[in-house]
Protein backbone atom coordinates (compact mmCIF):
# COMPACT_ATOMS: atom_id res chain seq x y z
CA UNK A 1 0.00 0.00 0.00
CA UNK A 2 1.71 3.62 -0.89
CA UNK A 3 1.97 5.72 1.82
CA UNK A 4 -0.91 8.21 2.23
CA UNK A 5 -0.25 11.52 3.67
CA UNK A 6 -2.97 14.06 4.65
CA UNK A 7 -2.85 17.93 3.99
CA UNK A 8 -5.42 20.33 5.89
CA UNK A 9 -7.75 20.98 3.33
CA UNK A 10 -6.69 18.58 0.61
CA UNK A 11 -9.36 15.96 -0.89
CA UNK A 12 -8.89 13.08 -3.48
CA UNK A 13 -11.18 13.86 -6.37
CA UNK A 14 -14.65 12.26 -6.22
CA UNK A 15 -14.25 10.48 -9.63
CA UNK A 16 -11.96 9.27 -11.76
CA UNK A 17 -11.97 8.34 -15.05
CA UNK A 18 -10.10 9.04 -19.09
CA UNK A 19 -10.85 9.90 -22.18
CA UNK A 20 -9.48 8.78 -25.31
CA UNK A 21 -7.85 11.99 -26.65
CA UNK A 22 -6.87 11.09 -30.64
CA UNK A 23 -5.49 8.05 -29.25
CA UNK A 24 -3.90 8.62 -26.47
CA UNK A 25 -5.02 7.96 -22.62
CA UNK A 26 -5.52 11.22 -20.52
CA UNK A 27 -6.82 11.04 -16.92
CA UNK A 28 -9.76 13.07 -15.99
CA UNK A 29 -10.23 14.08 -12.24
CA UNK A 30 -13.31 15.60 -11.00
CA UNK A 31 -14.70 16.70 -7.53
CA UNK A 32 -18.25 17.63 -6.45
CA UNK A 33 -21.92 16.07 -8.05
CA UNK A 34 -21.70 14.44 -11.31
CA UNK A 35 -25.18 16.46 -11.66
CA UNK A 36 -23.85 19.59 -11.12
CA UNK A 37 -22.91 22.00 -13.39
CA UNK A 38 -19.54 21.68 -14.91
CA UNK A 39 -16.87 23.91 -15.23
CA UNK A 40 -13.21 22.77 -16.14
CA UNK A 41 -9.81 23.96 -14.55
CA UNK A 42 -6.34 23.09 -16.54
CA UNK A 43 -3.15 23.00 -14.89
CA UNK A 44 0.37 24.03 -15.01
CA UNK A 45 3.28 22.43 -17.18
CA UNK A 46 4.92 20.46 -14.95
CA UNK A 47 1.91 19.82 -12.75
CA UNK A 48 -0.86 17.70 -12.56
CA UNK A 49 -4.18 17.56 -11.74
CA UNK A 50 -3.63 16.95 -7.84
CA UNK A 51 -2.13 19.56 -7.57
CA UNK A 52 -6.00 22.04 -7.27
CA UNK A 53 -6.67 18.89 -4.70
CA UNK A 54 -7.28 22.26 -2.23
CA UNK A 55 -8.63 24.64 -4.76
CA UNK A 56 -11.34 22.62 -6.78
CA UNK A 57 -12.73 21.26 -3.52
CA UNK A 58 -13.73 24.68 -2.38
CA UNK A 59 -15.45 24.83 -5.79
CA UNK A 60 -16.85 21.77 -5.63
CA UNK A 61 -18.46 22.73 -1.88
CA UNK A 62 -19.81 25.93 -3.78
CA UNK A 63 -21.91 23.98 -6.18
CA UNK A 64 -19.85 22.99 -9.40
CA UNK A 65 -19.14 19.86 -10.76
CA UNK A 66 -15.14 20.57 -11.20
CA UNK A 67 -13.46 18.58 -14.31
CA UNK A 68 -9.63 18.59 -14.14
CA UNK A 69 -7.33 16.70 -16.06
CA UNK A 70 -3.85 15.50 -16.17
CA UNK A 71 -1.76 16.94 -19.50
CA UNK A 72 -0.09 14.69 -21.69
CA UNK A 73 2.80 13.36 -20.25
CA UNK A 74 2.00 14.56 -16.74
CA UNK A 75 0.25 12.91 -13.89
CA UNK A 76 -1.43 9.54 -14.73
CA UNK A 77 -2.31 10.49 -18.16
CA UNK A 78 -0.20 8.80 -20.75
CA UNK A 79 3.27 9.35 -21.87
CA UNK A 80 3.09 10.44 -25.37
CA UNK A 81 5.48 10.31 -28.48
CA UNK A 82 5.43 14.24 -29.16
CA UNK A 83 4.85 17.03 -27.26
CA UNK A 84 3.56 20.68 -28.19
CA UNK A 85 1.54 23.14 -27.71
CA UNK A 86 -1.50 22.55 -30.15
CA UNK A 87 -1.52 18.73 -28.73
CA UNK A 88 -2.14 19.89 -25.52
CA UNK A 89 -5.29 22.19 -26.80
CA UNK A 90 -6.53 19.16 -28.37
CA UNK A 91 -6.76 16.91 -25.50
CA UNK A 92 -8.03 19.70 -23.51
CA UNK A 93 -11.02 19.68 -26.14
CA UNK A 94 -11.40 16.19 -25.60
CA UNK A 95 -11.89 16.58 -22.17
CA UNK A 96 -14.26 19.46 -22.84
CA UNK A 97 -16.02 16.98 -25.18
CA UNK A 98 -16.46 14.30 -22.50
CA UNK A 99 -18.10 16.82 -20.69
CA UNK A 100 -20.19 19.08 -23.07
CA UNK A 101 -20.92 16.32 -25.49
CA UNK A 102 -23.16 18.32 -27.11
CA UNK A 103 -20.91 21.29 -28.08
CA UNK A 104 -22.43 23.54 -25.11
CA UNK A 105 -20.14 26.25 -23.64
CA UNK A 106 -18.62 25.75 -20.23
CA UNK A 107 -16.46 27.92 -17.62
CA UNK A 108 -12.56 27.28 -17.96
CA UNK A 109 -10.10 27.92 -15.38
CA UNK A 110 -6.62 27.55 -15.56
CA UNK A 111 -3.17 27.77 -13.97
CA UNK A 112 -0.40 28.99 -15.64
CA UNK A 113 0.46 27.44 -18.81
CA UNK A 114 -2.80 25.82 -18.81
CA UNK A 115 -4.22 29.50 -18.66
CA UNK A 116 -1.99 30.04 -21.32
CA UNK A 117 -3.60 27.24 -23.22
CA UNK A 118 -7.12 27.73 -22.58
CA UNK A 119 -6.20 31.55 -24.04
CA UNK A 120 -5.69 29.74 -27.76
CA UNK A 121 -9.03 27.76 -26.87
CA UNK A 122 -10.70 31.12 -26.50
CA UNK A 123 -9.73 31.99 -29.61
CA UNK A 124 -9.79 28.85 -31.61
CA UNK A 125 -13.51 27.82 -29.86
CA UNK A 126 -14.77 30.51 -28.67
CA UNK A 127 -18.25 29.14 -29.32
CA UNK A 128 -17.32 26.19 -25.97
CA UNK A 129 -16.24 29.12 -23.50
CA UNK A 130 -18.14 31.13 -21.36
CA UNK A 131 -15.72 32.50 -19.44
CA UNK A 132 -12.41 32.13 -18.74
CA UNK A 133 -10.03 33.02 -15.11
CA UNK A 134 -6.76 32.98 -15.69
CA UNK A 135 -4.35 32.46 -12.56
CA UNK A 136 -0.72 34.08 -13.60
CA UNK A 137 -0.73 32.34 -17.06
CA UNK A 138 -1.29 35.52 -19.04
CA UNK A 139 1.65 36.50 -21.15
CA UNK A 140 4.22 39.63 -20.53
CA UNK A 141 4.68 42.08 -22.93
CA UNK A 142 8.13 42.76 -21.60
CA UNK A 143 11.02 42.32 -24.50
CA UNK A 144 13.63 40.01 -23.24
CA UNK A 145 16.05 41.71 -21.84
CA UNK A 146 19.07 43.27 -24.42
CA UNK A 147 21.89 40.89 -24.51
CA UNK A 148 24.55 41.71 -27.16
CA UNK A 149 24.39 39.79 -30.54
CA UNK A 150 27.94 37.65 -29.61
CA UNK A 151 26.55 36.65 -26.43
CA UNK A 152 23.18 35.26 -27.54
CA UNK A 153 24.77 33.88 -30.30
CA UNK A 154 26.96 31.81 -27.08
CA UNK A 155 23.86 31.46 -25.24
CA UNK A 156 21.99 30.17 -28.56
CA UNK A 157 24.93 27.59 -29.24
CA UNK A 158 24.65 26.01 -25.95
CA UNK A 159 21.19 25.78 -25.59
CA UNK A 160 20.88 24.38 -28.65
CA UNK A 161 23.38 21.61 -28.03
CA UNK A 162 21.84 21.16 -24.37
CA UNK A 163 18.41 20.36 -25.68
CA UNK A 164 19.87 18.14 -28.10
CA UNK A 165 21.99 16.20 -26.21
CA UNK A 166 19.29 15.90 -23.89
CA UNK A 167 16.67 14.41 -26.93
CA UNK A 168 19.94 12.31 -27.50
CA UNK A 169 19.18 10.77 -23.95
CA UNK A 170 15.01 10.28 -24.07
CA UNK A 171 15.37 6.88 -24.53
CA UNK A 172 17.03 5.64 -21.86
CA UNK A 173 16.07 8.24 -19.29
CA UNK A 174 13.88 7.50 -16.19
CA UNK A 175 12.85 9.35 -12.99
CA UNK A 176 15.53 9.27 -10.35
CA UNK A 177 14.13 7.61 -7.11
CA UNK A 178 14.18 8.86 -3.94
CA UNK A 179 11.99 9.11 -0.67
CA UNK A 180 9.25 11.33 -0.04
CA UNK A 181 11.11 13.99 1.23
CA UNK A 182 14.11 13.62 -1.31
CA UNK A 183 11.34 13.79 -3.90
CA UNK A 184 9.75 17.06 -1.66
CA UNK A 185 13.02 18.44 -1.39
CA UNK A 186 14.07 18.34 -5.54
CA UNK A 187 10.45 19.78 -6.39
CA UNK A 188 10.75 22.51 -3.32
CA UNK A 189 13.59 23.94 -5.58
CA UNK A 190 11.09 24.94 -8.16
CA UNK A 191 8.61 25.88 -5.09
CA UNK A 192 10.83 27.66 -2.96
CA UNK A 193 7.35 29.53 -1.39
CA UNK A 194 5.19 26.09 -0.68
CA UNK A 195 5.16 24.20 2.70
CA UNK A 196 7.15 21.14 2.64
CA UNK A 197 4.07 19.42 4.22
CA UNK A 198 1.99 20.35 0.69
CA UNK A 199 4.54 19.15 -1.56
CA UNK A 200 5.31 15.62 0.65
CA UNK A 201 1.26 15.29 0.13
CA UNK A 202 1.93 15.85 -3.63
CA UNK A 203 4.53 13.15 -4.12
CA UNK A 204 2.37 10.62 -2.83
CA UNK A 205 -0.06 11.85 -5.72
CA UNK A 206 2.47 12.88 -8.43
CA UNK A 207 5.03 10.24 -7.99
CA UNK A 208 4.20 6.37 -7.71
CA UNK A 209 6.61 3.99 -5.21
CA UNK A 210 8.32 2.12 -7.35
CA UNK A 211 10.63 -1.33 -4.96
CA UNK A 212 13.56 1.44 -5.43
CA UNK A 213 11.61 4.45 -4.15
CA UNK A 214 9.47 6.90 -5.19
CA UNK A 215 9.54 8.38 -9.09
CA UNK A 216 7.26 11.51 -10.29
CA UNK A 217 5.05 9.73 -13.14
CA UNK A 218 5.72 12.62 -15.42
CA UNK A 219 6.88 11.91 -18.80
CA UNK A 220 11.30 12.61 -18.10
CA UNK A 221 11.56 13.25 -21.74
CA UNK A 222 10.13 16.79 -20.86
CA UNK A 223 12.07 19.05 -19.63
CA UNK A 224 11.49 22.79 -18.43
CA UNK A 225 12.61 25.36 -20.75
CA UNK A 226 13.30 24.69 -24.21
CA UNK A 227 12.93 26.99 -27.67
CA UNK A 228 11.16 27.64 -30.81
CA UNK A 229 9.68 30.81 -32.66
CA UNK A 230 7.07 31.43 -30.02
CA UNK A 231 6.84 34.94 -29.28
CA UNK A 232 5.03 36.80 -26.79
CA UNK A 233 3.20 39.71 -28.96
CA UNK A 234 1.10 36.28 -30.48
CA UNK A 235 -0.56 35.90 -26.97
CA UNK A 236 -1.04 39.27 -26.24
CA UNK A 237 -3.25 39.35 -29.79
CA UNK A 238 -4.96 36.96 -28.15
CA UNK A 239 -5.74 38.23 -24.86
CA UNK A 240 -6.65 41.29 -26.21
CA UNK A 241 -9.38 40.15 -28.90
CA UNK A 242 -10.98 37.71 -26.58
CA UNK A 243 -14.70 38.82 -25.98
CA UNK A 244 -15.36 36.36 -22.81
CA UNK A 245 -15.66 37.72 -19.71
CA UNK A 246 -11.94 36.88 -18.08
CA UNK A 247 -10.84 37.19 -14.81
CA UNK A 248 -6.75 37.35 -14.54
CA UNK A 249 -5.07 36.85 -11.26
CA UNK A 250 -1.15 37.87 -10.96
CA UNK A 251 0.61 36.75 -8.22
CA UNK A 252 3.85 39.75 -8.01
CA UNK A 253 6.32 37.97 -6.25
CA UNK A 254 8.89 36.50 -9.01
CA UNK A 255 9.54 32.98 -9.25
CA UNK A 256 11.40 30.37 -11.41
CA UNK A 257 8.18 29.37 -12.84
CA UNK A 258 6.35 32.75 -12.68
CA UNK A 259 6.10 34.45 -15.56
CA UNK A 260 6.90 37.98 -14.41
CA UNK A 261 3.95 39.78 -15.86
CA UNK A 262 3.51 42.94 -14.91
CA UNK A 263 0.11 44.10 -14.47
CA UNK A 264 0.30 47.90 -15.88
CA UNK A 265 2.04 46.47 -19.06
CA UNK A 266 -0.38 44.02 -18.97
CA UNK A 267 -3.11 46.16 -18.53
CA UNK A 268 -3.64 47.50 -21.93
CA UNK A 269 -3.94 44.28 -23.38
CA UNK A 270 -6.91 43.38 -21.33
CA UNK A 271 -9.56 41.99 -23.04
CA UNK A 272 -13.01 44.35 -23.29
CA UNK A 273 -14.72 42.45 -20.47
CA UNK A 274 -11.31 41.52 -18.57
CA UNK A 275 -10.59 42.53 -14.90
CA UNK A 276 -7.41 42.11 -13.47
CA UNK A 277 -6.69 41.81 -9.89
CA UNK A 278 -2.87 41.31 -8.87
CA UNK A 279 -1.30 39.82 -5.29
CA UNK A 280 1.23 41.60 -3.95
CA UNK A 281 3.06 39.45 -1.75
CA UNK A 282 1.87 35.85 -3.32
CA UNK A 283 3.97 33.71 -5.99
CA UNK A 284 3.40 32.02 -8.67
CA UNK A 285 0.78 29.29 -7.23
CA UNK A 286 -1.83 32.16 -6.24
CA UNK A 287 -4.46 29.13 -5.78
CA UNK A 288 -2.41 27.04 -3.58
CA UNK A 289 -0.93 30.00 -1.34
CA UNK A 290 -4.07 31.45 -0.98
CA UNK A 291 -7.02 28.98 -1.88
CA UNK A 292 -9.65 30.57 0.34
CA UNK A 293 -9.13 33.94 -1.20
CA UNK A 294 -9.21 32.46 -4.63
CA UNK A 295 -11.75 30.30 -4.28
CA UNK A 296 -13.92 33.44 -3.03
CA UNK A 297 -12.91 35.55 -6.07
CA UNK A 298 -13.79 32.70 -8.56
CA UNK A 299 -17.01 31.83 -7.36
CA UNK A 300 -18.40 34.96 -7.17
CA UNK A 301 -17.05 35.80 -10.91
CA UNK A 302 -18.34 32.77 -12.11
CA UNK A 303 -21.94 33.54 -10.41
CA UNK A 304 -24.60 31.03 -9.62
CA UNK A 305 -23.72 27.65 -10.92
CA UNK A 306 -25.59 27.05 -13.91
CA UNK B 1 17.61 0.01 -43.31
CA UNK B 2 18.99 0.96 -39.86
CA UNK B 3 16.24 1.49 -36.46
CA UNK B 4 17.64 4.74 -34.38
CA UNK B 5 15.54 5.13 -31.52
CA UNK B 6 14.90 8.76 -30.65
CA UNK B 7 13.07 8.99 -27.37
CA UNK B 8 9.96 6.58 -27.67
CA UNK B 9 10.59 7.03 -31.47
CA UNK B 10 11.70 4.45 -34.26
CA UNK B 11 13.23 6.33 -37.04
CA UNK B 12 14.24 4.69 -40.34
CA UNK B 13 17.84 5.49 -42.18
CA UNK B 14 18.28 4.31 -45.35
CA UNK B 15 21.42 3.60 -46.79
CA UNK B 16 20.41 4.85 -50.14
CA UNK B 17 24.25 4.51 -51.50
CA UNK B 18 27.34 2.62 -50.40
CA UNK B 19 30.79 4.56 -50.13
CA UNK B 20 33.94 4.72 -48.42
CA UNK B 21 34.04 4.60 -44.83
CA UNK B 22 36.81 7.58 -45.19
CA UNK B 23 34.52 9.80 -47.29
CA UNK B 24 31.89 12.08 -45.75
CA UNK B 25 28.34 10.79 -46.25
CA UNK B 26 25.31 12.78 -47.50
CA UNK B 27 22.34 12.54 -45.76
CA UNK B 28 19.25 13.12 -47.71
CA UNK B 29 16.35 14.90 -45.26
CA UNK B 30 12.40 14.84 -47.27
CA UNK B 31 9.43 17.16 -47.75
CA UNK B 32 6.46 17.04 -45.91
CA UNK B 33 4.30 13.86 -46.61
CA UNK B 34 7.61 12.12 -48.59
CA UNK B 35 9.86 9.50 -47.68
CA UNK B 36 13.14 8.55 -48.07
CA UNK B 37 13.51 6.96 -51.48
CA UNK B 38 14.92 2.96 -51.99
CA UNK B 39 18.31 4.27 -53.80
CA UNK B 40 19.96 7.60 -54.25
CA UNK B 41 18.37 10.09 -56.95
CA UNK B 42 20.36 10.58 -59.73
CA UNK B 43 20.88 14.63 -58.58
CA UNK B 44 23.43 13.08 -56.00
CA UNK B 45 25.60 11.27 -58.39
CA UNK B 46 28.57 13.74 -58.06
CA UNK B 47 28.73 13.10 -54.44
CA UNK B 48 31.76 10.90 -53.76
CA UNK B 49 30.55 9.85 -50.80
CA UNK B 50 27.88 7.16 -49.46
CA UNK B 51 24.25 8.41 -49.70
CA UNK B 52 21.50 7.97 -46.46
CA UNK B 53 18.11 9.14 -46.18
CA UNK B 54 16.22 9.81 -43.47
CA UNK B 55 12.67 9.09 -42.23
CA UNK B 56 11.26 11.96 -39.96
CA UNK B 57 8.77 10.99 -37.17
CA UNK B 58 5.12 9.73 -38.84
CA UNK B 59 6.75 8.99 -42.23
CA UNK B 60 8.08 6.56 -44.28
CA UNK B 61 8.91 3.21 -41.85
CA UNK B 62 9.61 5.46 -38.92
CA UNK B 63 6.98 5.08 -36.04
CA UNK B 64 3.72 7.16 -36.25
CA UNK B 65 3.25 8.26 -32.87
CA UNK B 66 -0.17 8.75 -31.05
CA UNK B 67 -2.36 12.46 -31.30
CA UNK B 68 0.71 13.98 -33.29
CA UNK B 69 2.21 17.22 -31.54
CA UNK B 70 4.98 17.69 -33.95
CA UNK B 71 7.18 20.39 -34.18
CA UNK B 72 10.39 21.48 -36.56
CA UNK B 73 12.34 21.50 -33.19
CA UNK B 74 11.50 17.70 -32.66
CA UNK B 75 12.42 16.99 -36.42
CA UNK B 76 15.50 18.90 -35.75
CA UNK B 77 16.33 16.26 -33.33
CA UNK B 78 15.08 13.61 -35.54
CA UNK B 79 18.54 14.31 -37.68
CA UNK B 80 20.81 14.38 -34.74
CA UNK B 81 19.84 11.01 -33.80
CA UNK B 82 21.19 10.47 -37.14
CA UNK B 83 24.20 12.60 -36.89
CA UNK B 84 24.88 10.55 -33.83
CA UNK B 85 25.00 7.25 -35.78
CA UNK B 86 26.89 8.53 -39.21
CA UNK B 87 29.43 10.84 -37.30
CA UNK B 88 29.31 14.17 -39.50
CA UNK B 89 27.59 14.60 -42.84
CA UNK B 90 26.79 17.23 -45.38
CA UNK B 91 22.88 17.47 -45.37
CA UNK B 92 20.61 17.97 -47.97
CA UNK B 93 16.70 18.84 -47.56
CA UNK B 94 13.19 19.16 -49.94
CA UNK B 95 10.63 21.31 -48.48
CA UNK B 96 10.29 21.18 -44.76
CA UNK B 97 13.78 19.12 -44.88
CA UNK B 98 15.50 22.65 -46.31
CA UNK B 99 13.83 24.07 -42.90
CA UNK B 100 15.07 21.41 -40.93
CA UNK B 101 18.88 21.22 -42.35
CA UNK B 102 19.02 24.95 -41.12
CA UNK B 103 17.91 24.32 -38.29
CA UNK B 104 20.04 21.29 -37.22
CA UNK B 105 22.89 23.54 -38.64
CA UNK B 106 22.67 25.50 -36.26
CA UNK B 107 22.46 23.14 -33.51
CA UNK B 108 25.05 21.37 -34.82
CA UNK B 109 27.92 23.28 -36.52
CA UNK B 110 30.58 20.31 -35.50
CA UNK B 111 28.41 18.12 -37.30
CA UNK B 112 26.91 19.58 -40.40
CA UNK B 113 29.57 19.89 -42.95
CA UNK B 114 27.44 22.15 -45.37
CA UNK B 115 23.21 22.32 -45.19
CA UNK B 116 21.85 22.12 -49.14
CA UNK B 117 18.54 23.38 -49.02
CA UNK B 118 16.16 22.85 -52.52
CA UNK B 119 12.43 22.56 -53.02
CA UNK B 120 9.86 20.35 -52.16
CA UNK B 121 6.56 20.00 -50.05
CA UNK B 122 6.68 22.04 -46.75
CA UNK B 123 8.99 24.87 -47.55
CA UNK B 124 7.01 27.33 -46.70
CA UNK B 125 5.36 25.73 -43.54
CA UNK B 126 2.39 28.18 -41.96
CA UNK B 127 3.76 31.69 -42.53
CA UNK B 128 5.85 34.10 -40.34
CA UNK B 129 3.31 34.34 -37.42
CA UNK B 130 0.66 31.66 -36.70
CA UNK B 131 -2.48 31.46 -38.20
CA UNK B 132 -6.03 31.60 -36.67
CA UNK B 133 -5.82 28.51 -34.09
CA UNK B 134 -7.42 25.67 -35.15
CA UNK B 135 -8.73 22.60 -33.24
CA UNK B 136 -7.64 19.98 -36.22
CA UNK B 137 -9.10 16.61 -35.93
CA UNK B 138 -8.30 13.51 -37.73
CA UNK B 139 -9.49 9.61 -37.55
CA UNK B 140 -6.90 8.23 -35.41
CA UNK B 141 -8.16 4.66 -37.30
CA UNK B 142 -6.19 5.12 -40.32
CA UNK B 143 -2.21 5.03 -39.00
CA UNK B 144 -0.54 4.83 -42.24
CA UNK B 145 2.39 7.15 -43.51
CA UNK B 146 2.47 10.27 -43.42
CA UNK B 147 0.62 10.27 -40.53
CA UNK B 148 -1.86 13.07 -40.72
CA UNK B 149 -1.32 15.02 -37.81
CA UNK B 150 2.06 15.76 -39.39
CA UNK B 151 0.24 17.21 -41.91
CA UNK B 152 -1.95 19.29 -40.10
CA UNK B 153 0.54 20.34 -38.14
CA UNK B 154 3.48 20.59 -39.96
CA UNK B 155 1.38 22.81 -42.84
CA UNK B 156 1.25 25.40 -39.50
CA UNK B 157 3.83 26.01 -38.01
CA UNK B 158 5.12 29.58 -37.58
CA UNK B 159 8.75 30.76 -38.88
CA UNK B 160 9.43 33.82 -38.40
CA UNK B 161 12.38 35.07 -40.41
CA UNK B 162 14.91 36.44 -37.40
CA UNK B 163 14.19 32.70 -35.96
CA UNK B 164 15.35 30.73 -38.96
CA UNK B 165 18.39 33.00 -39.19
CA UNK B 166 19.54 33.03 -35.78
CA UNK B 167 20.24 29.54 -36.35
CA UNK B 168 22.05 30.32 -39.82
CA UNK B 169 24.38 32.98 -37.36
CA UNK B 170 24.86 29.77 -35.07
CA UNK B 171 25.93 27.69 -38.42
CA UNK B 172 27.86 30.54 -39.68
CA UNK B 173 29.44 31.37 -36.38
CA UNK B 174 30.45 27.97 -35.03
CA UNK B 175 31.34 26.28 -38.54
CA UNK B 176 34.62 26.13 -40.25
CA UNK B 177 33.32 26.25 -43.33
CA UNK B 178 33.38 29.73 -44.68
CA UNK B 179 30.00 29.31 -45.97
CA UNK B 180 27.86 26.57 -44.26
CA UNK B 181 24.72 26.79 -46.27
CA UNK B 182 23.67 26.29 -49.96
CA UNK B 183 20.27 27.41 -51.29
CA UNK B 184 19.19 25.44 -54.30
CA UNK B 185 15.54 26.16 -54.09
CA UNK B 186 13.68 28.70 -56.31
CA UNK B 187 10.91 28.99 -53.59
CA UNK B 188 11.54 32.12 -51.28
CA UNK B 189 9.04 32.31 -48.30
CA UNK B 190 10.12 34.64 -45.85
CA UNK B 191 11.87 32.85 -43.90
CA UNK B 192 14.24 31.59 -47.02
CA UNK B 193 13.99 34.93 -48.01
CA UNK B 194 15.79 35.90 -44.79
CA UNK B 195 18.64 33.47 -44.92
CA UNK B 196 19.82 33.83 -48.33
CA UNK B 197 20.54 37.47 -47.29
CA UNK B 198 22.48 36.25 -44.30
CA UNK B 199 26.84 36.40 -44.82
CA UNK B 200 28.11 32.31 -45.20
CA UNK B 201 24.55 31.51 -47.64
CA UNK B 202 25.51 31.01 -51.24
CA UNK B 203 23.20 30.68 -54.32
CA UNK B 204 24.45 28.16 -56.12
CA UNK B 205 22.98 24.99 -58.53
CA UNK B 206 23.00 21.44 -56.63
CA UNK B 207 26.19 20.48 -58.72
CA UNK B 208 28.10 23.38 -57.21
CA UNK B 209 27.39 22.93 -53.86
CA UNK B 210 27.95 19.17 -54.01
CA UNK B 211 31.46 19.83 -55.12
CA UNK B 212 31.78 22.74 -53.01
CA UNK B 213 30.95 20.42 -49.90
CA UNK B 214 32.60 17.36 -51.10
CA UNK B 215 35.82 19.19 -51.20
Amino acid sequence: MPETITYPGARRPDRQRSVDASGLRIAVHEWGDADAPPVLLAHGGFDFAGTYDVFAPLLADAGWRVVAWDHRGHGDSEHAHLYSWDADVRDAVAVLDSVAPDGRALPIIGHSKGGALMLQLAEALPHRMTKLVNIDGMPSPRPHPDVASHERTKLMASELSGWLDYRRSTSELSRKPGTIDELAERRGRMNPRLSKEWLRYLVTIGAREDADGWRWKIDPALRMGGFGPYRNSWSLERLSGMDHPMLGLLGLVPEQMGWGTNPDELRPYLPPNGELIAFEDVGHFIHIEKPKEVAELVLDFLGTPA
Amino acid sequence: MITLLHGRTELALHELRPGAASTRPLLHLHGLAERSPDTAPAVYDAWPGPVYGLDFTGHGASTIPKGGGYTCEMLMADVDAALAHLGPVTVVGRGIGAYVAVLIAGGRPDLVRGAILRDGPGLTGGGITPTSPYVAVVDPATPTPPDPWALAELTRDPRPPDYATSFVRQAVHFSDLAEPITVCAIGRPAWLEAVVHEPGVRVATLDEALATYAA
